[in-house]
């Protein structure tokens, strides 16, 4: 259960080897966190994640594979199982950023960056929410982008899917309003992550833990809509205007 | 026999606002209704009355939440026993409105007369004359008791394992179908009372030790916001009811006078949160100047005992956000963790009006009962302040290292693992749980937040 502080007990990471996912529930376990179930592609990879949480009561991890929409229902019951008591928090962290040049040339490469992106999180949401709806609380944090927020040339198949999941996690989020339930959509921009590993920053770029600060503040404000750095919110809602020409000059 | 199940679950949390979960919520008004009730079990059971605790102990998520006040009849008082017979879902304020004007009183009353008699005997609630009488299970001769296992007629002396797990239960153990309550005879509904003013903590804390045994009534309200050289100023009230001969002519129509509702209310407009550092500053210097030394001022009983009674819902006087309550307790040779306390909450400039302080006469069996011989202080904070969470936790440490514990029925924060430090006689409850509630139904928010074991 959640205490008065909005502090989780209980919570399950989708994609949790995630930089951004692995800081925020370091954050989030460090004051009542007892349960933590870390659902990830490659078992090492998770075993490593869950070294960080030593001192938590309860640590479990899932294996699933993201690519396979046919996976999710199984994955989320699974994780909801491991976690033995009423999960307090969601985070959805899966995603890859793909490789924009070549995955354009290849259809094959393009089905699995949605799926990976927006179908299988997708999905996993819907799944989530009806466990949460009926266990009458809870909340889901989903990693969106500012990519998706005008998609741009250079990276537009991860852009769209980010578009994807934002809007879809508007809309879940209206259809759990008086349920218990809270979405959060989290805009990161350009993060220093292993994702990003070897791609110049873009401007405002920050550090995984930065992000994580900025969702824990934003929850506990009860932001549907958290960007980080805040500041973005407002050089992103100017860019948006920003006429085609302009845009397709900026560099990056 | 009716019972009426929402369709639709309902969002419910607790006095204080902060953690509002969903659940059904049935409102049976009949014994064998509540039973029925209880039939549905998947998400868990819990009882609600009026939902004045202040954390998530009356709420359940994603089960069954019964809300008792439909248990609200008022039996014939005896009055050769000084007894009254009433339904679980019966207010404090319904009862009394029915026993003043028949020259009877409760004999505890919290705070607010605005809480059910199965809360009452839930929370195990303490009134100004605990350091006296105890607390509210004491004056519970004997009850009924719905409980997954069937109906259960409990007392003092009748399988008082259960009847004492009940007391201080949080609800976990059944619903309060019905209770016989002792009552105590008063002459008049005015209160005759004394008030000192202190302007260092421990001329308050000796005064207390030293003659509250003279009075049936005593609380000290006191300024955590401080003054300059870490003095906090303080008022103490005491008295007792006044009798007949006290009253003057003047007063002699309103001699039994029942407490009314609410005149005042927080509108639904009211901005953010008006209770912050400042506001609070200027209400405790405009309590603490209107406030004169008195001695044997007739007082109106409400006024007395439940002086926020008179604004409906003044938690929203808080914002959207809710706030937090904080009442501890240690034992009577540990004052030096309330003084640690009342300095911590200073240094800390965290806002906190109402800080009361109080003495407690010995506890009662209940397992889970939270008052104890010694002292207590209720603080009560609006959530915002980032150091405010941390300042708890520390102050827990220095409640369960000093042999103390908080109130459940406030609390909305605990670190689960000082639970068993506080309430060392958990296995006890949880023995009698199992007896009454063998598959697990009964739970709440706060027995999940918890773990209280079973």
């Amino acid at each position: 259960m959640n205490d008065a502080f909005g502090h989780p007990q209980s919570i399950v990471v989708l994609g949790g080897t995630s930089d951004i996912a692995r800081e925020l529930v370091a954050l989030l376990v460090a004051d009542r966190g007892r349960s933590v179930v870390l659902a990830g592609r490659n078992q090492v990879a998770l075993q490593r994640a869950a070294q960080d949480l030593i001192h938590v009561e309860r640590v479990e991890t899932v294996v699933f594979d993201a690519e396979n929409p046919d996976d999710v229902d199984k994955t989320v019951a699974q994780c909801f199982e491991a976690a033995a008591e009423a999960v307090d928090l969601v985070i959805v962290a899966v995603g890859e950023l793909g490789s924009q040049t070549t995955d354009e040339l290849h259809p094959d490469r393009v089905v699995d960056m949605m799926t990976v992106n927006f179908t299988w999180p997708a999905a996993a949401m819907s799944a989530i929410a009806g466990r949460l709806r009926r266990q009458g609380h809870g909340r889901i944090i989903v990693l969106s982008s500012v990519a998706g927020f005008r998609v741009r040339r250079s990276n537009f198949i991860y852009g769209s899917a980010k578009a994807g999941i934002d809007g879809f996690g508007h809309g879940l989020s209206e259809s759990l309003r008086g349920s218990g339930v809270a979405v959060h959509i989290v805009r990161p921009g350009f993060v220093r992550t292993k994702m990003t590993s070897g791609r110049s920053p873009a401007p405002f770029a920050v550090d995984p833990s930065r992000v994580a600060s900025d969702i824990v503040r934003g929850v506990a404000r009860g932001q549907t809509v958290i960007w980080s750095p805040g500041l973005l919110r407002w050089v992103f809602s100017a860019l948006r205007l920003l006429p085609e020409p302009l845009w397709r000059r900026l560099p990056g | 026999m009716t019972a009426t199940v929402d369709s639709s679950p309902r969002s419910l949390s607790g006095w204080g606002r902060t953690m509002p979960t969903t659940a059904l919520v049935s409102r049976p008004s009949d014994a064998p209704s509540v039973l029925a009730s209880m039939c549905d079990d998947s998400g868990g059971i819990i009882p609600r009355g009026m939902g004045r605790s202040y954390g998530d102990a009356a709420q359940c998520s994603g089960g069954l939440t019964i809300d008792a006040t439909g248990l609200g009849h008022i039996g014939a008082l005896d009055e050769t026993a000084g007894t009254v017979e009433v339904g679980g879902g019966v207010t404090l304020h319904d009862l009394m409105r029915h026993l003043i004007p028949l020259g009877w009183f409760v004999a505890v009353t919290p705070g607010t007369r605005y809480v059910t008699v199965g809360g009452a005997i839930a929370a195990d609630v303490h009134g100004k004359n605990h350091h006296q009488e105890g607390s509210f299970a004491r004056h519970v001769l004997e009850m009924t008791l719905a409980t997954p296992s069937g109906m259960l007629a409990v007392a003092p002396e009748r399988d008082s394992e259960l009847f004492w797990a009940t007391a201080g239960g949080m609800g976990l153990t059944g619903v309060v179908v019905s209770a016989v309550l002792r009552l105590i005879p008063i002459e008049t509904s005015w209160m005759q009372v004394d008030t000192q003013r202190f302007t260092r903590l421990e001329q308050l804390m000796s005064t207390m030790e030293r003659s509250d045994s003279r009075y049936r009534y005593s609380v000290a309200w006191l300024d955590c916001m401080g003054g300059r050289h870490g003095d906090h100023r303080s008022i103490l009230t005491r008295g007792d009811h006044a009798p007949h001969a006290a009253i003057p002519d003047r007063l002699s129509g309103r001699s039994r006078e029942v407490p009314g509702d609410p005149k005042l209310r927080v509108p639904h407009t009211a901005p953010g949160r008006l209770v912050n550092r400042l506001s609070v500053r200027a209400l405790n210097e405009a309590w603490f100047r209107a406030s004169r030394e008195t001695r044997s001022l007739l007082r109106p009983l409400a006024a007395f005992f439940h002086p926020l009674d008179g604004v409906h819902q003044w938690n929203l006087l808080y914002g959207p956000r809710g706030f937090v309550q904080y009442q501890l307790a240690v034992p009577p040779e540990r004052g030096d963790v309330i003084e640690d306390a009342v300095a911590a909450i200073a240094s800390a400039n965290v806002p906190s009006f109402l800080a009361v302080l109080k003495r407690f006469g010995p506890g009662t069996p209940g397992p889970l009962s939270f008052s104890q011989e010694g002292w207590t202080l209720a603080l009560d904070f609006p959530l915002g302040p980032p150091e405010l969470h941390a300042l708890l936790d520390r102050l827990d440490d220095k409640v369960a290292t000093a042999g103390g514990r908080v109130y459940l029925a406030k609390d909305s924060r605990l670190r689960p693992e000082l639970l068993p430090v506080m309430y060392p006689r958990l296995g006890e409850m949880a023995t009698v749980r199992r007896r009454v509630d063998p598959n697990g139904v009964l739970a709440s928010d706060l027995s999940r937040r918890l773990g209280i074991p079973r």
